[in-house]
């Protein structure tokens, strides 16, 4: 796993941990207090799943594209 | 404990409301909205039941006021009032129904009184066009050969005095039939008077109404010359048969021009009395349409009282009528003060009505209380089957899952922004629509569905931005991590 990606996973993980943990402490106390954090905790646990499931499958690819020798030697020298 | 996570305790009790007071303590409840009355006489028939006859004079003014919206919608545009009004007292029934007759009444004699007036205006406008075209028929008669004719009658029916013994004198018979009938028409005379009769028509250009069902009609004139008195039944059975009108056409030049004349200012005069006829029946409706509505709603929320009180038990001994209602308990002190206090003062009654809980056989109602956001999702979960009684409710957790997978597959930033905008159109003139009563239904489920489209719109974004895709265009803002120098290595070069 490279700096990179391992930067933008902390990243993410205090951004949603922020929603979904220190969230709640901060709403008002009228009677639609459990209702709302539900739905910030729902929010914080879903969305935060989605993102991370996503960018794990990107670092650890099953299989990459399938070139020739020639595009192989094309894009090394002509993109890089 | 009332929590959203569960649905509500109910209590059953039993509710004694005396005579007088049973109509006014119902409206009070029906106007709070939290009670489910239960029904005590479920064996009884529905033409037994105590007040049918009231329900009976509900629903003939209902039939009124549908027979007025026929009328106004057409025409004027009615008028939606924002708030409901308040429930009548049983008294104001009698007062409303004798007003909804009178309008009823006063509507349909104006409508028969239009539709009589333009009949008989239908009638002389084609009778002045017929007049008008039979002096042209009659002119050119005298320019036929004379060998048509017998002996010196050429100019047969004009300015000259017929002798009596002329055998051959023709009589002729004038009409208007409509356009469509005409061949067939023709046909049928020929082949009936064995071609011994003359007919000459024109299609007449100006374009008339059907009084009845206001289509528009196009009508040709004729005029049938004959000889005898046979041929004259005959022609005139088949224009009956062929519903044209014959209409009486004077001989001599003279009087038809009198007549002509005459005809021109009844004319006027109808004019002015079908315009006189429609502008009192559009004020009549116009009265009727600025309180339509709130007509619609007192009549609606009497019919429901009385419905709920034949549910009731009468006690007729004791003076009190006895009903059975469930409600939330935590509702309890709302109850005592709307149906105590408001109920009683309002019919003028002197004792309070008496309020005892009940143990019941029978399982409480389910009942999870709703606000306007979370009413989409909890007809959503009950769609799929009402909770039992304290069940765990899962509705506060669909609220965000349901629109999150809803995003997982659609998974569009472009898209979901359109639907983000249109959720919060919809939101931000909710008052406005949820006063109107639209007849599509598919309007009304989007409608009352805009905060179920307002998040699935936000979750769509946001699922978009991971799946880079953008109205369906894929879209690169970060770059990719893939190089291809791994490939290059481990090739044979």
């Amino acid at each position: 796993m490279t700096a990179h990606s391992f930067a933008l996973v902390i990243v993410f993980t205090t951004f949603w941990g922020l929603i979904g943990i220190a969230g709640p402490w901060f709403v008002p106390k009228d009677p639609t207090a459990g209702l709302i954090i539900t739905m910030l905790v729902a929010t914080a646990v879903c969305c935060y799943l989605f993102w991370l499931i996503a960018i794990l499958a990107q670092l650890n690819p099953l299989f990459g594209p399938q070139l020739k020798n020639e595009t192989i030697w094309y894009v090394r020298f002509l993109w890089e | 404990m009332a929590s959203v996570f569960r649905s509500e305790e109910m209590c059953l009790s039993q509710l004694f409301l005396q005579v007088e007071a049973a109509y006014c303590c119902v409206a009070e409840l029906g106007e709070l909205g939290l009670v489910q009355f239960k029904d005590l006489n479920v064996d009884v028939n529905s033409f037994q039941r105590k007040f049918v006859n009231e329900v009976r004079r509900c629903e003939s003014m209902e039939r009124i006021l549908r027979f007025l919206e026929d009328e106004i919608k057409n025409e004027i545009e009615v008028q939606w009032l924002e708030k409901s009004p308040p429930t009548p007292l049983p008294r104001e029934m009698i007062s409303l129904e004798t007003v909804l007759e009178k309008l009823e009444g006063e509507l349909q004699e104006a409508n028969q009184n239009h539709q009589a007036l333009k009949k008989s205006f239908l009638e002389l406008t084609e009778l002045k066009y017929l007049l008008k075209k039979t002096q042209d028929f009659f002119e050119t008669e005298t320019n036929l050969p004379d060998d048509f004719f017998t002996e010196d009658t050429s100019g047969l029916l004009e300015l000259r005095a017929m002798p009596a013994y002329m055998a051959g004198k023709l009589g002729f018979t004038a009409g208007v039939i409509n356009r469509e009938r005409m061949a067939s028409f023709e046909r049928l005379l020929w082949r009936v008077c064995r071609g011994n009769i003359y007919l000459k028509f024109s299609e007449m250009d100006t374009v008339l109404e059907d009084p009845v069902t206001d289509i528009v009609m196009h009508k040709n004139m004729f005029i049938i010359f004959y000889q005898g008195e046979q041929l004259r039944q005959k022609i005139r059975k088949i224009c009956e048969g062929f519903r044209a009108t014959i209409y009486p056409c004077p001989e001599p030049a003279a009087e038809r021009k009198e007549m002509l004349a005459g005809i021109n200012t009844r004319l006027e005069d109808l004019v002015t009395v079908i315009t006189q006829t429609e502008s009192h029946r559009q004020s009549l409706l116009q009265e009727a349409a600025a309180n339509w509505h709130s007509w619609v709603v007192k009549v609606q929320k009497m019919k429901a009282i009385y419905h709920i009180l034949n549910m009731c038990n009468i006690d007729v001994t004791q003076q009190c009528i006895i009903a059975e209602i469930w409600f939330p308990v935590a509702d309890t002190g709302a109850h005592q003060e709307g149906v105590g206090a408001r109920g009683c003062e309002l019919s003028g009654s002197s004792m309070a009505p008496i309020l005892t809980a009940v143990q019941s056989k029978t399982a409480p109602p389910t009942f999870n209380r709703t606000n306007k956001f979370t009413a989409g999702f909890q007809n959503i979960v009950d769609a799929y089957g009402v909770g039992n009684y304290r069940e765990i409710n899962p509705a506060p957790y669909t609220i965000i899952t349901f629109p999150f997978l809803f995003a997982v597959m659609f998974g569009d930033c472009g898209h979901g922004t359109v639907m983000l905008l249109a959720a919060l159109w919809m939101v931000r003139n909710e008052r406005r629509f949820l006063a109107q009563k639209t007849d599509n239904e598919m309007t009304s489920i989007l409608i009352d569905g805009r905060y179920l489209i307002l998040l699935m719109g936000i979750f769509s974004i946001y699922t978009g931005f991971i799946y880079n895709d953008c109205f369906s265009k894929a879209f690169n803002i970060f770059g990719s991590s893939w190089s291809v120098r791994p490939m290059f290595r481990n090739g044979t070069w």
